[in-house]
Formats: C-alpha cells, sequence, structure tokens
C-alpha cells in the first residue's frame, strides 16, 4: 500500500489538470498554469500527460473544445457565438479545427443534427429496431391515438 | 455469418438519471433519444471510440415487454446488483478511476491485479455493475 501511494497521488494531480480543461475550458486556458496547477514542470506535465491520455493537453483541450461546439451548435447557437462560448478567440481557427476533427463544417454540422431531429420527431421507428419497437408496442398505430398528437410520434409505413 | 453487434441494452430503473449517469459522468454520447409518447422514451448512448455501438439504455415499466409483476421483479433483481452487464475498456485504468470517482461513479473494487488482468469494477445509477480494463 505505501508503494501504491505515490502512484495514486501522480494519477489524481493528472486527472485534476484533465477536469480543469473539461471544466474551464470557455476560458483563456493557459497550459503554464495547467502544469503548476499539478505541480509539474511544463514539459514534464505534457509528457505525462501524453502517456496518460494519449493526447498532448494541447489537444485534448482543443477536442473538448469541439465536443463543446457540438453541443451547443446542436441547440442550435450561432457559429460566432458557439465559436467563442467554446474558448476559440477566431472564427476561422474555429471553423478549421472543427472540420479537422469533424469532417463537416460547423454549418453543416448544425443542418444536418437539425435536419436528423426532425426525421426522428417525424418517425422515430425509422430509428429503433423493429424487435424493441414491437416488444414495446410501439408498431401499433392505435397505441398513440389516445395520447394528445404534440406527443405523438407519426409513422410513414 | 454474423458480422456484429449494433445494439445492446441495459436495464435500468430511471432513464433521466441514467442519462445523467452515462453521459455527465462516464462521458458517452447520446447516439438518438426520442420521445415514445407520454412517460416513454427511447435513449442509446454510445461509447465515445464506439459510435456504431448503441447501448439501450431501456426503461423497467409494465407493460408487453414486462407483464404481471414482472416489471417490479426486474426492478429488485437490478436494485440488488444482480447483473453485471460488460466489461469497458480505457486507456489507462488507475487515470479513469480516479476521474470517475472525483465524478461520483461508485466503484465496487479499485483497480486491482487479478491472474486475469487488471480491472476495477464500477456500479450505475440503478445497480448494474461493470467491469472495467485497459485496452491491451
Amino acid at each position: 500500500m505505501t508503494n501504491h501511494y505515490p502512484k495514486i497521488y501522480f494519477y489524481k494531480r493528472i486527472v485534476q489538470a484533465k477536469i480543469f480543461m473539461d471544466t474551464h475550458f470557455g476560458e483563456a486556458i493557459d497550459l503554464h498554469n495547467i502544469a503548476d496547477e499539478a505541480y509539474f514542470s511544463k514539459f514534464h506535465f505534457i509528457r505525462l500527460f501524453k502517456t496518460v491520455y494519449g493526447n498532448t493537453p494541447h489537444q485534448y483541450l482543443t477536442k473538448v473544445r469541439i465536443e463543446a461546439a457540438k453541443m451547443l451548435l446542436q441547440k442550435q447557437t450561432s457559429m460566432t457565438e458557439t465559436c467563442f462560448a467554446v474558448g476559440f478567440d477566431s472564427i476561422s481557427s474555429f471553423s478549421g479545427l472543427f472540420k479537422k476533427y469533424t469532417k463537416t463544417t460547423p454549418s453543416t454540422y448544425q443542418q444536418q443534427f437539425k435536419k436528423r431531429q426532425a426525421q426522428i420527431k417525424l418517425n422515430p421507428l425509422q430509428f429503433i429496431p423493429g424487435c424493441f419497437a414491437q416488444q414495446k408496442g410501439w408498431m401499433k398505430k392505435a397505441i398513440f391515438k389516445m395520447f394528445p398528437e404534440e406527443t405523438m410520434p407519426t409513422f410513414t409505413t | 455469418m454474423i458480422t456484429k453487434l449494433n445494439h445492446v441494452s441495459i436495464f435500468v430503473l430511471n432513464q433521466d438519471s441514467a442519462f445523467e449517469f452515462y453521459v455527465n459522468k462516464l462521458g458517452f454520447t447520446v447516439h438518438t433519444d426520442a420521445p415514445m409518447g407520454p412517460g416513454m422514451r427511447w435513449l442509446t448512448v454510445c461509447p465515445p471510440e464506439q459510435p456504431d455501438l448503441e447501448i439501450t439504455l431501456m426503461a423497467i415499466e409494465d407493460g408487453m415487454l414486462f407483464k404481471a409483476g414482472a416489471a417490479e421483479q426486474m426492478r429488485n433483481l437490478v436494485k440488488k446488483g444482480t447483473f453485471g452487464f460488460g466489461v469497458f475498456e480505457c486507456n489507462n485504468l488507475n487515470a479513469t478511476y480516479e476521474e470517475l470517482k472525483e465524478k461520483g461513479v461508485v466503484f465496487k473494487k479499485p483497480p486491482t491485479k487479478e491472474f486475469y488482468g487488471y480491472e476495477a469494477l464500477f456500479v450505475d445509477d440503478s445497480g448494474n455493475w461493470f467491469s472495467l480494463g485497459e485496452k491491451k
């Protein structure tokens, strides 16, 4: 157990740095500060972080920002607002990195998500394996007739 | 021949709470969240690096799936921790363990070296347990 302690302490420090990025991605994060917080020198921190997570802290932070941007775009937040809310300081770098990581532009991503949500609302059974829908009793159109129209899925077949 | 698994179900006591656990604590991605009428919802999530495996967070409720008291029996079994639904994988078990613990995930067993490998066991918000191991 004594030998185990330093290892646990080491991981706690790395994890704290990761959680800091997970929660403060919208701010101007300085990697020097994160390394200081974790009580590591900058270069030692970068090397250790990459060993544990497979990405440098900077790469990881970019991924967190892109994922957060996806969430905001899903809520139909404007591209400009999304860009600055997740911590990017220019639209061009945001747009470029978004495309690099997701293989699509922010606006296309937003449109595709909106279209998919509309399809789910219009025909949810398209997204559910038939066996489960059958077991749940959702294949029977009649079951929905007893519910208010706004809560009812509709069926195309 | 069978080529892949695309859906697997986990029976949960409450889908809202399961959403919070699997998405906000474990970091899974929502694949499909479809309202199916009052009180009914089709909710599937995916591990971040496995976007084509949908984990269905299936509510245990009376109906065609659970008949004549079976739902109540199933709820009790899940609460008691009867079911171990799978084995998850991460890049670094020690770091993932510390992070999930920090997020409030309950572990039945911390990272432990067993004769078959290095693993931890955690429990979801319903009582289902999972093994967590490292990528080999």
